[in-house]
């Protein structure tokens, strides 16, 4: 296997739309070799579109795309490049073992490619019996083991872990991370926070179409903010929104979740209760990706209303 | 364009829908053109003016002389709507099963697994129409020799040009459920719309044509179905008598001939735009 310096997936003011429908609207993306990528966002938001049109399978409004040096759907791109896009589809009245061959008839990849990805998805022992006999979880593996079969540098998973049950979700994951440790570069969709946290090494989050943040999931995850727990909630956050600005004060739940510094906590503090506020809890705490996209997603929505 | 062609072949190898279609045409072949003939003739008697035909006759058609008629004779109709329903469960299903992405994301272009895939079905269609010629074969060369019937077969070239005939006849009708499946990204509707084509419209349209506006007969003897039986009349020699129902010898061969290659090139052609063009969601 083989990578490149330049960055594998790069991705430029791609818009999709369908009829009045936006699908897709504007989105950039950049995609390093030998990184995880997540590309996270709420079920229409606009994943699978954009991923369907890293492999081919349909052509941007406008925008430019461009995949391991190439056009998407080019056979020389397509040769690098495995994926499972939505729910794995497969030919029911074949066996898994069959539909791979098969598969690898088109890929031009050798047949004893078949039974290393069998194996590598644990899918050996039932390789024989016909796929529309498979479990959920088993078609997934089936999936990914077609995405596999190339061998390939770039990898794009449409949301692999869905109708997973949680061990499923475990093995999933743990190949994901192989796959990413042995120096492909992987794309996962997801819209499963705890999945994009758990494995992979940078995100970008898509709500309606539209990109709002990429980023390190380490850094997303590592600002700090403060934990406010005041009565009455509403003045507290008045009060916030008026010294710190609207961006840095939310609430969530029972809380005001504050981005600053841990440091001005005790000024903050002072200035509540100067304001006649009861403050019962006030810490600071490192955010989950959860909050980071609720929040940005949250902000979407408002500045789109 | 081989490493698709080889997949479609497993693929039709192992989906027993195409074999069961074919089956359907092979025993729909043997019942109308040996076994209720032969039945017929067993119990029948001499006297022509009973079943209008004399049993001699009847003897005649089910011999070795005539096997070309029974193995085509029905292809522009019952065979070509089973022909039709291949062309559409094929492509269609691709539709269906969302199984085109997983294909397209592999690595052959679009226009390669469809060919691989026509590919493969003439294919199997060529595999149809020998396995019926055989077994027609075998039925009158039984009936020849339990009635002492007369072992004239057709000659070599006239058994190529008749089986050649009626492969591109199940060809063209395979096409068009094809390229309706494309259009259609569906199984069901292509079939529905091809089998009410083939059996019912055609016929029904030919028949207004003749009997209430002979000007348009242009236009009727253009249809693919009368240009299917024009060719099976051309290569056999069959008669009109004979004929089954809806097959017509409307025109001359060269011109059947010509109307069927250019329904199939038009056929093709239409599928590889669409399927080149579209987005596959």
């Amino acid at each position: 296997m083989t990578t490149t310096a330049a960055p594998l997936v790069q991705v430029h003011g791609l818009t999709k739309r369908y009829g009045d429908t936006l699908a897709v609207d504007g989105v950039d993306l950049v995609v390093r070799p030998g990184e995880v990528y997540g590309f996270l966002g709420p079920n229409g938001a606009g994943k699978t579109t954009t991923l369907r049109i890293l492999t081919g399978l349909i052509a941007p409004t406008s925008g430019s795309v461009e995949v391991l040096g190439g056009t998407p759907g080019q056979a020389r791109v397509l040769a690098r490049t495995g994926s499972m896009i939505e729910s794995p589809a497969f030919y029911p009245y074949l066996s898994g073992l069959d539909n791979l061959r098969l598969l690898a008839e088109y890929a031009e990849v050798p047949r004893a490619r078949v039974r290393e990805v069998l194996e590598l998805v644990d899918l050996a022992g039932r390789a024989k019996d016909r796929f529309s006999t498979y479990s959920l979880g088993m078609k997934q593996r089936l999936g990914v083991a077609a995405a596999l079969l190339k061998d390939p540098e770039l990898v794009i998973l449409d949301e692999p872990t869905n109708g997973l049950d949680p061990a499923g979700m475990r093995d999933m994951r743990r190949l994901i991370r192989e796959l990413g440790s042995e120096g492909r570069t992987v794309v996962l969709s997801s819209h499963l926070l705890g999945e994009v946290q758990q494995v992979c090494d940078r995100v970008g989050i898509i709500n309606a179409g539209r990109m709002v943040a990429e980023h390190d999931v380490e850094e997303l995850r590592g600002q700090q903010e403060l934990v406010i727990r005041a009565r009455p909630l509403e003045s507290a956050h008045s009060v916030l929104r008026d010294v710190l600005g609207p961006e840095a004060v939310h609430l969530y739940d029972d809380t005001l979740r504050v981005k600053v510094s841990p440091d001005r906590a005790a000024e903050l503090n002072r200035l509540l209760v100067q304001a006649d506020i009861a403050v019962s809890e006030l810490r600071s705490t490192e955010r989950a990706l959860e909050d980071v996209f609720f929040e940005l997603t949250t902000e979407e929505k408002s500045h789109a209303g | 364009m081989l490493g698709s062609y080889r997949a479609e072949l497993i693929k039709l190898r192992k989906r027993s829908a195409v074999w069961v279609l074919f089956g359907a045409g092979l025993v729909l072949s043997l019942i109308f053109g040996y076994v209720l003939p032969y039945v017929s003739y067993l119990t029948g008697d001499d006297n022509p003016q009973t079943t209008g035909v004399p049993r001699a006759e009847v003897l005649r058609g089910l011999l070795p002389e005539r096997v070309l008629d029974n193995t085509i004779g029905g292809f522009p109709v019952f065979a070509g709507a089973l022909s039709l329903v291949l062309g559409a469960i094929v492509v269609g299903g691709e539709y269906t099963w969302g199984t085109l992405k997983t294909v397209l994301t592999q690595r052959p272009g679009r226009i390669s697994v469809l060919g691989g895939q026509l590919l493969g079905l003439f294919t199997m269609v060529a595999v149809w129409v020998l396995g019926i010629f055989v077994a027609c074969a075998l039925s009158s060369l039984g009936i020849a020799a339990a009635e002492g019937g007369a072992m004239n077969w057709p000659g070599p070239l006239e058994i190529v040009e008749a089986l050649a005939g009626g492969w591109l006849v199940l060809t063209m009708w395979c096409l068009a459920g094809a390229v309706l499946a494309v259009a259609f990204r569906n199984v069901a509707l292509p079939i529905g719309l091809g089998v009410v084509w083939i059996l019912g419209i055609e016929t029904l349209l030919a028949g207004v044509v003749s009997s209430l506006l002979p000007d348009l007969e242009v236009l009727s003897d253009a249809l693919p179905g009368a240009n299917a039986g024009a060719l099976v009349f051309s290569v056999t020699g069959m008669v009109a008598a004979d004929a089954p129902p809806g097959v017509r010898d409307a025109v001359g061969g060269g011109r059947a001939l010509a109307t069927l290659v250019a329904y199939s090139v038009v056929f093709v052609a239409l599928a590889a735009y669409t399927t080149r063009r579209r987005d596959i969601v």
